[in-house]
Parts: C-alpha cells; sequence; structure tokens
C-alpha cells in the first residue's frame, strides 16, 4: 500500500491477489493505490517460473481432456481406431514402444526426425548466412534495393508447391532438395529483418563514423550489423520455424534418400498405423517448439547486456 | 549558407578560434548554430565561403552522447582509437587516462543503458578525448541533462579545457553557461543567422561556479540577453 510499491514490475503482474485486495479495500478510500503484496518481488524467481509454465501446461490439460471426451465419447470404436485414437493409444504405441514389430515405436520417430532436423538445421545455416549477405547488398544503397525487392517478394509468395516440379528437376528428389525448400521458405524473414536493422542504423552514429574517415567495411561491422543483432535475432526465430515446416514439408515431396518425419507420417497414413502418425506429428510440433525457443534463448543471451528486448520472456 | 530547399540558414558568418581559445555561439533556436557547427566539422558543405579548419584533429561531442549501446564505457571510449588503427597497448593507455579524466573510472565495464545522462556525456567526451584533438566542436552537449549536472560537467569542462589546451567551439542556447565557459561569445541573430554581437569574457581561469553569481558575470549575460531580444524584434 506505501507509495514505493507503485514501480514494482512484478506487483502488476500478481494478478489476481491485487485485484481481491483492492476489491476489499475499497470500501475504507477509493484513492488507495493497491499494488498487491509486498512479497512480490522476493518471490518472484519462483512465480515467474510458474506463471510461465502454468498456462501453457493448463492449456494442454484440457486439450488433453477434450481429446479424450472426444475419443470415447463421440466416436464408436471403429471410427476411434482411424480418426482419433484416445492419447493413452498414442502414449503407448509411439512413445513407450521403443521399436515394436515392423516400423512401430519410437525409434523410427526419432531416427526420422534426425533426418529431417539435420535439413533443416543445414537449411537454417544457409539461410542466414544467405539472408545475412542480401541484406547487407541491399543495404549497400537505394538501387541496390529496388532491384533485388520484387524477386524476394516473388520468393515469399509464390507457394513451395509451385516450385516443387523445379526443384526436382534442378536438384533431384533428394536432400538437396529439401534443404532448398527450406531456404525458399525461411529467407524472406532474414532478409527483411537484418535490412530493417541495418537501415535503423543512427544518424548520429552515421555522423560519428564519418567524421573519422570509417571505410564501408568497418562502418558494417562496428556499426551497422551490431546495431542489427536484435533485429536479425528476430529474423532467424521467425526463420527457425520456417525451416522446420520447410524440412517436413520437403519430406513429402523428396522422397529419395533417407526418410524424414514427413514422409514417416505419410507412411503411416497410408498403413492405417493412426496412433503412430499422431506421436510423429507430435514429435515434430515439439522440434520446432524447441527450435524456437533454443532460438529465444541464444537471441537473450547476447543481447542481455544491452538491449531491452532481452528482458522480454521467450 | 542555404540548403537545397531554399532555406537561408547562415549570412556573412566570419570568425576564428585558435588554440587556448574557447568560442561560445550563443543564439535562439533554428538560428543555424548547429549548421555552423556542421560547417566547421565537414559534415554539410557550405554553399558559399571558406572553412579552414585541421579535419584530421576534431573532437566532436553531439547533442545526445552517441555511445554504442552494445559496447562498455571501455570500449566505447576505445572507438574512435580504433577507428583511426590506433596501436592497442596506446589505446588502452590513451583510454584509462581519458576515463580518468572525465571521472568514469570504476565504471568501464558498464554498458550506456546502465549510466545517467551526465555519466553518458562523459563517457563521450572521453571518447573524444583519446584522440588528443586540436580543436573541439560542441553542438549543445550539456542540453538535456539537468542544471546540478550541467553545471557539474561546466565545471569539468574547464579543467579539461585548461589540461588539454585545445581550440573550443560551443554551441548554446544557455546564455549563462556560454559566459562562464568561454572567452569569448558569439551572439546570432535568428534566420538567416548573423553574428550580431562579439563580447570577450574577461575572467580568469581557473573559474568557479561562484563567479556565476557576480556582478559583473551578471552584467555580461544581461548584455547578451538583450542582444538576443533585439535581434527577435
Amino acid at each position: 500500500m506505501s507509495a514505493a510499491n507503485a514501480d514494482r514490475p512484478s506487483a502488476r503482474e500478481s494478478g489476481g491477489d491485487g485485484v481481491r485486495g483492492r476489491s476489499h479495500r475499497a470500501g475504507r478510500s477509493d484513492a488507495i493505490v493497491d499494488t498487491g503484496p509486498t512479497t512480490a518481488l522476493s518471490t518472484s524467481k519462483r512465480d515467474g517460473a510458474a506463471q510461465r509454465l502454468g498456462p501453457p501446461l493448463a492449456l494442454l490439460a484440457i486439450i488433453l481432456g477434450i481429446w479424450f471426451a472426444i475419443s470415447y465419447g463421440v466416436m464408436n470404436p471403429n471410427r476411434r481406431r482411424v480418426a482419433l485414437p484416445p492419447p493413452q493409444t498414442v502414449l503407448d504405441k509411439g512413445f513407450l514402444t521403443w521399436k515394436g514389430t515392423g516400423k512401430q515405436g519410437l525409434k523410427p520417430i526419432l531416427t526420422a526426425l534426425l533426418v529431417t532436423g539435420r535439413v533443416a538445421l543445414l537449411g537454417l545455416l544457409i539461410t542466414t548466412i544467405l539472408g545475412i549477405l542480401i541484406a547487407i547488398v541491399m543495404n549497400r544503397g537505394k538501387w541496390a534495393e529496388r532491384a533485388l525487392m520484387p524477386y524476394i517478394v516473388i520468393i515469399y509468395t509464390t507457394p513451395i508447391l509451385a516450385l516443387t516440379p523445379l526443384l526436382k528437376i534442378w536438384l533431384g528428389a533428394g536432400i538437396n532438395a529439401r534443404i532448398m525448400t527450406c531456404v525458399l521458405i525461411a529467407i524472406f524473414p532474414v532478409i527483411i529483418n537484418t535490412l530493417f536493422g541495418l537501415q535503423s542504423t543512427e544518424r548520429a552514429h552515421h555522423e560519428l563514423f564519418t567524421l573519422h574517415q570509417a571505410s564501408k567495411s568497418t562502418r558494417l561491422f562496428k556499426l551497422e550489423l551490431p546495431g542489427a543483432l536484435p533485429s536479425i535475432f528476430t529474423g532467424l526465430r521467425i526463420a527457425a520455424g520456417g525451416c522446420v515446416i520447410g524440412a517436413v514439408v520437403g519430406d513429402y515431396f523428396f522422397t529419395q534418400g533417407a526418410i524424414g518425419i514427413g514422409r514417416l507420417i505419410n507412411n503411416y497414413q497410408k498403413d492405417n498405423r493412426i496412433p503412430e502418425m499422431f506421436a510423429a506429428t507430435l514429435v515434430s510440433s515439439i522440434f520446432g517448439i524447441l527450435i524456437f525457443l533454443a532460438f529465444g534463448a541464444l537471441s537473450n543471451r547476447v543481447l542481455r547486456t544491452w538491449h531491452e528486448s532481452a528482458r522480454a520472456e521467450i | 549558407m542555404t540548403f537545397p530547399d531554399g532555406t537561408h540558414a547562415l549570412d556573412d558568418v566570419s570568425f576564428g578560434v585558435s588554440r587556448g581559445e574557447f568560442v561560445t555561439v550563443v543564439g535562439p533556436s533554428g538560428c543555424g548554430k548547429s549548421t555552423l557547427l556542421r560547417i566547421a566539422s565537414g559534415l554539410t558543405p557550405q554553399t558559399t565561403g571558406i572553412c579552414s579548419i585541421d579535419r584530421e584533429s576534431i573532437g566532436y561531442v553531439f547533442q545526445d552522447a552517441t555511445l554504442l549501446p552494445w559496447r562498455t564505457v571501455q570500449r566505447n571510449v576505445e572507438l574512435l582509437g580504433e577507428l583511426h588503427k590506433m596501436p592497442e597497448t596506446e589505446l588502452k593507455n590513451k583510454a584509462a587516462q581519458a576515463i580518468d579524466l572525465v571521472g568514469l573510472t570504476g565504471h568501464q565495464a558498464k554498458y550506456p543503458k546502465q549510466l545517467s545522462g551526465g555519466m553518458k556525456m562523459r563517457c563521450s567526451l572521453a571518447r573524444s578525448l583519446v584522440m588528443k584533438p586540436s580543436v573541439f566542436l560542441f553542438d549543445e552537449p550539456f542540453g538535456a541533462l539537468d542544471e546540478i549536472s550541467r553545471e557539474r560537467l561546466n565545471d569539468e569542462l574547464l579543467s579539461l579545457f585548461r589540461h588539454e589546451n585545445f581550440a573550443g567551439l560551443f554551441i548554446t542556447h544557455s546564455i549563462a553557461e556560454a559566459v562562464f565557459l568561454s572567452t569569448r561569445v558569439l551572439v546570432m541573430s535568428a534566420r538567416p543567422g548573423r553574428i550580431i554581437d562579439d563580447i570577450p569574457i574577461p575572467f580568469a581561469y581557473p573559474r568557479v561556479g561562484d563567479l556565476r553569481y557576480e556582478a559583473a558575470f551578471a552584467e555580461i549575460c544581461g548584455r547578451i540577453s538583450h542582444g538576443l531580444k533585439e535581434a527577435h524584434s
């Protein structure tokens, strides 16, 4: 209730308590600024973890409940088997079995994930390097930006489906075409965000470098690129998700070589192994989330000393 | 000085500053003071006239500190030396001296976002000091600071001036700041900027804060203030 509490950032987040506190003190005075319990600061770290993991876990429980209810309540046993096997069946066949007869169990899923993961990470590496290089070229002058921008938009807006025949002809129907799919899907946000970051360099900073006769490359490496890092990381986080999508989609279209998770999902569906299909789909989603979180953490780690965004939750 | 859009910013401005001189230009907002400084530094080329200055050895202090937020105080102070490819050990020595001169010793590992406005300005000064400039240009560097920090930085700037003996050209719209710092004050009219008064400031250095409350100080301030008002009417 003291004025000093008013600027505690965590007090605002302690939602429930604050509101309750205000309502039963309202009788005494209208002018009291209530910011919730004073212990909010000391326990904020523990609250932070609970607040961060609580909501998504609660939602997970609700989703599992609905899944369970539909599977048993709405469907008859036949339909249940092919359309929506209950959660425990998926868990049993997809995750708790290591290697059953034939292609069941977690092992084939993880093997396929490894293939897809390698494609996604290689794709991301190429996307990052190529995307940043293209943005640097575009930042060289308005003419370069004007020349390249239409083609970059074309890459972004052309559905990957329309390009698959061409990719097959040029790169074959194997790993290379899958990697290229990742690059085509993910490079746009890297280019656009990097360019935005490079162009956001403060004028006074540029003038400081001009006053001291800095060369273009000095300007790039000591001023523009470090300043663009927050934007580059924003682009990379989007691109990381894009590369996972690209790798899974690539599995579908380019079926030569090692089996990726996209193709495995397809095979399970054809073989009518629905619980395994569900498990493989879930694993590819979890992989996407992990990559996204990893880039968020990397961004925070690199930027935390100086950039405001690093304090935000990932 | 006329800009491409037709703005006539400066007209018939002529003066010189030598080492050991500290010249301040005061004038109303938009009178072309900053343009004058940008011409002196070479950031903006003049449309007519001559500007002769040792461009190899300019220290330029911007309106805000313009520190690079991803560099620590230490690395910010080293920046200009890096740009000029100063040898590593020499740079470290000079940076340490400069940091000491502006009173930031002990804060080397901090990032700009951890510094107060006054400390940022000190860091910015230290960054220029590393190059031992013979000419120091100041573009309203303390305008955004509170009065107390401003007066302290004025004192410190004066001791730097005495220590380094550079030629100083300072832009401000604070009359008291101008008189306190300078050996000479130039008063500018509104656009197009002209020099309407040129006042030598007689007070001996080192100057102490109480000088601001002396009658002779107030008299000069009054003269500048009247000059500015007449130019406006």
